[in-house]
Parts: structure tokens; C-alpha cells; sequence
């Protein structure tokens, strides 16, 4: 079945993209690019770097703007992947929804609306499993951004690491937060996975940050040799 | 041992992932051991070595198990407790003689228990997850034991400790597969 990913560039879709590569056959990555910091279903630090990473994987890439206006995106979300269907022929969507109801619900419906497949690899997965299936399978990841307790600017760009981990087990309880980052308390952005043919190497970037919200901002990368 | 029977349209694919790995993780975590088995490749020894058994839920597309019931003929006779979940309740409903409908749900519904039963642990209302692209009309020899508006969204046999939920119980209900596997 030929599949489309729904691809911010973050690690969930970058893994859901790994599964689905794994499974079935992968088409194309979709990317909203949302203007709204704020946005309920997309991913925004670093959007830009999916287009580098569609490149390091050798799938093609479908980019779609979006105001980021909450239920307008989902018009824009729609047309992104009626896209897809006539530039990809794709037969079902991938999504990397690991526990959010509200973004698993809206990706369904516009599936079912255009009589599309929905597949979600790491829907209500194990998390502590996950998060260590991530780093023994080959990923590397950094924090691209932080958007509540206890996160401070310390913690942008660092590597998602087993230790990482562990320390986020560790104040798991104390400031209840997901490990996976799911509940918007941090976002990640993807350097390497088992499916790119090359990685990403930072060469630029800036921290942005005030009151628990910040972003690492990527201003200057490149393709290098695995 | 407790065997969750895979009903997607393919064996450890993406939907398995996703409708058949969440149930595993709520019986393993509660201690019970488990087996899972594709709806194609189930065999006489696996549900006589099963302790009880919950046939798993598929995507809103995958509708192939529907075409495939003959391989459930031992439901009829299963003495077992067994708990179908969305295309699993669906299943259970067409070989016990019931029917199905063509009927979209999708997102957070209220539900309404109306006819108390040790897998709802005493509550009378919850929130749970539909997806399914048909409603269930119940075998004669089924009760329904929650409604989502005028749908039924669980029945229990008469007499047999065989379940249906045609919500999503491992998505924020976990209890219910808890309750299901410890009654």
C-alpha cells in the first residue's frame, strides 16, 4: 500500500515514517507549515528542516502553508493530502499521534472523508519503551523546543540520550509530564534515523527563550556522510 | 495465557501496531501473560490453551474480517471468556446471528451503562473512544450493557462471559481490559 507520512520532522513521525517504511511502502512525507506557534495538530520548531530530511531519506516531500487558524488548518491539512493522493497515488496516511485523541480524531475524519487508510504506528504505545526503541534503533534527535516546567533553556539542543531518559522519568511524577513530550512540553527535531541515507550536522543556531518557552532555532545545517 | 486475535488485514502490519500492541501492554503490565495470533492463522490448540481471549480492533477502512467469519464458528461453542473490541464486538454480533450497520463514529462519545456488570467496576457513565464505520444490532442472545446515545456500544451474552465493546477501551479506558481479564 502506498502511504503518505505526515512528517513535522519531529521524532514521532520520524518513527511512525520508519515503521511504515518497514511495513509498507512509503510515498511521499507531508508537512504543514504552520504559522502559528500556538498550533493544536502541528509541530512548528524547525519545520523547515523537513525539507533536509526528506532529502537525507530520499522520499519525496509535499509541503503545504497554513494560517495555522484551528479549524482552518484542517482544510489546509485536507488539501495537502488530496495532493498527495494526485501526485502519489497514496492509499492510506501514516500519523506519528502517539496520545493525543484531539489529532488522531481530525486526521481520521479527513481520511474517512476521502476514503483513505489511517495508520497509527505508535498510538498509545508504551512510552518508556518507546522513547529507548528510539535511541537502539538508531535515532538521533535533539530538543527543539521547550513549552512548559520544568524546561528551561538548558535543556534546547541537547540529544535525547538514555540518560535523557532517565532524567525525565525521574521528574515524570514531580511536574506530571509525558516522557515523549506528547503533552507540548517539548518538541524534538530529527539529525539521523535508520532510514536516512545521510545525516544532519547543526552548523548554526540560536537559542530563543523566556518563561519555560523557548526554541532551539536551527539557522544553518548540512547533509554529511553516515 | 491470553490470546488477542489480530483481525486486521495483515499480519504484524500497522495496524497491529496500533490495535493490537495497546491491548497487549495493558494485560502484560497487569501480569497476564499473552499470545498474539492473526485471525488467519488461529488453530484449535491456541484457544484451547487460552486462558481468555480478546479479538482486537482494526482501522476505520478494514472491513476484511467480515469476510472471513467462518474462521469464528468457535465462538458459538466457547465455554471461555472472550471480549471483542470494535471490529472484535462486531464479529461476535454476526456469528451469534445479530447484524450490522453502516454507521461513522469517530472521537470522544459519552457512555451510559445500563445494566451493571463487573467489567464496569461500578461506574455508571464514561468517556470512550469510537471509531467504526458500523453500529451493531445485537444477537437475541446478547444484552446490551451500555448505550452511546441510542447505540449500543457493549453487550454481554446471556448466559456466557462473551463481551462486546464497540468503543476503544485501550484508548483512556484501560480499566475495562483490566476488569475484563480479572473477572
Amino acid at each position: 500500500m502506498r502511504l503518505g507520512v505526515l512528517f513535522s520532522g519531529g521524532k514521532d513521525s520520524a518513527y511512525a515514517c520508519w515503521k511504515a517504511i518497514q511495513k509498507d511502502e512509503v510515498a511521499c512525507l507531508i508537512t504543514i507549515k504552520s504559522a502559528n506557534p500556538e498550533s493544536y495538530m502541528f509541530h512548528t520548531p524547525n519545520i523547515s528542516l523537513t525539507s533536509m530530511q526528506a532529502e537525507a531519506a530520499g522520499i519525496p516531500l509535499l509541503e503545504e502553508e497554513s494560517h495555522g487558524e484551528k479549524e482552518a488548518e484542517l482544510s489546509d491539512l485536507k488539501h495537502a493530502i488530496e495532493r498527495a493522493i494526485d501526485n502519489y497515488d497514496v492509499e492510506g496516511i501514516v500519523t506519528g499521534a502517539v496520545m493525543s485523541v484531539y489529532q488522531a480524531e481530525r486526521v481520521q475524519r479527513i481520511c474517512h472523508e476521502l476514503r483513505l487508510w489511517c495508520f497509527n504506528p505508535i498510538w498509545h504505545t508504551n512510552q518508556e519503551r518507546y522513547m529507548t526503541s528510539l535511541i537502539s534503533e538508531g535515532f538521533e534527535m535533539i530538543i527543539s523546543g521547550v513549552f512548559s516546567e520544568p524546561f528551561d533553556e538548558n535543556w534546547l539542543g541537547r540529544t535525547i540520550s538514555n540518560e535523557m531518559i532517565e532524567e525525565l522519568k525521574n521528574i515524570r511524577n514531580r511536574y506530571r509530564i509525558s516522557i515523549t513530550g506528547e503533552g507540548g512540553e517539548y518538541e524534538s527535531s530529527v539529525l539521523d534515523a535508520p532510514f536516512f541515507r545521510k545525516k544532519i550536522m547543526v552548523t548554526d543556531s540560536r537559542k530563543e527563550y523566556g518563561n519555560h518557552n523557548g526554541r532551539f532555532v536551527i539557522s544553518n545545517a548540512v547533509l554529511v556522510e553516515k | 495465557m491470553i490470546l488477542l486475535i489480530d483481525m486486521s488485514y495483515l499480519r504484524n502490519s500497522l495496524s497491529t501496531m496500533e490495535f493490537v500492541y495497546p491491548v497487549e501492554d495493558i494485560a502484560t503490565e497487569e501480569g497476564f501473560s499473552t499470545t498474539i495470533c492473526h485471525r488467519t492463522e488461529l488453530s484449535e490448540e491456541m484457544i484451547t490453551d487460552a486462558r481468555k481471549i480478546i479479538l482486537c480492533g482494526t482501522a476505520l477502512r478494514d472491513n476484511g474480517f467480515l469476510s472471513d467469519l467462518k474462521r469464528f464458528d468457535w465462538l458459538y461453542e466457547i465455554q471461555k471468556p472472550v471480549l471483542g473490541i470494535c471490529a472484535g464486538m462486531q464479529a461476535i454480533a454476526i456469528v451469534f446471528g445479530g447484524n450490522i450497520a453502516t454507521e461513522t463514529e469517530i472521537g470522544m462519545r459519552e457512555v451510559k451503562v445500563n445494566l451493571q456488570d463487573p467489567v464496569f467496576g461500578g461506574r455508571k457513565e464514561f468517556m470512550a473512544y469510537e471509531m467504526h464505520s458500523q453500529k451493531v444490532e445485537p444477537p437475541d442472545n446478547f444484552k446490551v450493557i451500555a448505550v452511546s446515545g441510542e447505540r449500543p456500544v457493549a453487550i454481554r451474552h446471556r448466559q456466557k462471559k462473551i463481551y462486546g465493546a464497540l468503543f476503544h477501551p485501550e484508548v483512556r479506558n484501560n480499566w475495562f481490559v483490566t476488569n475484563f481479564l480479572e473477572t
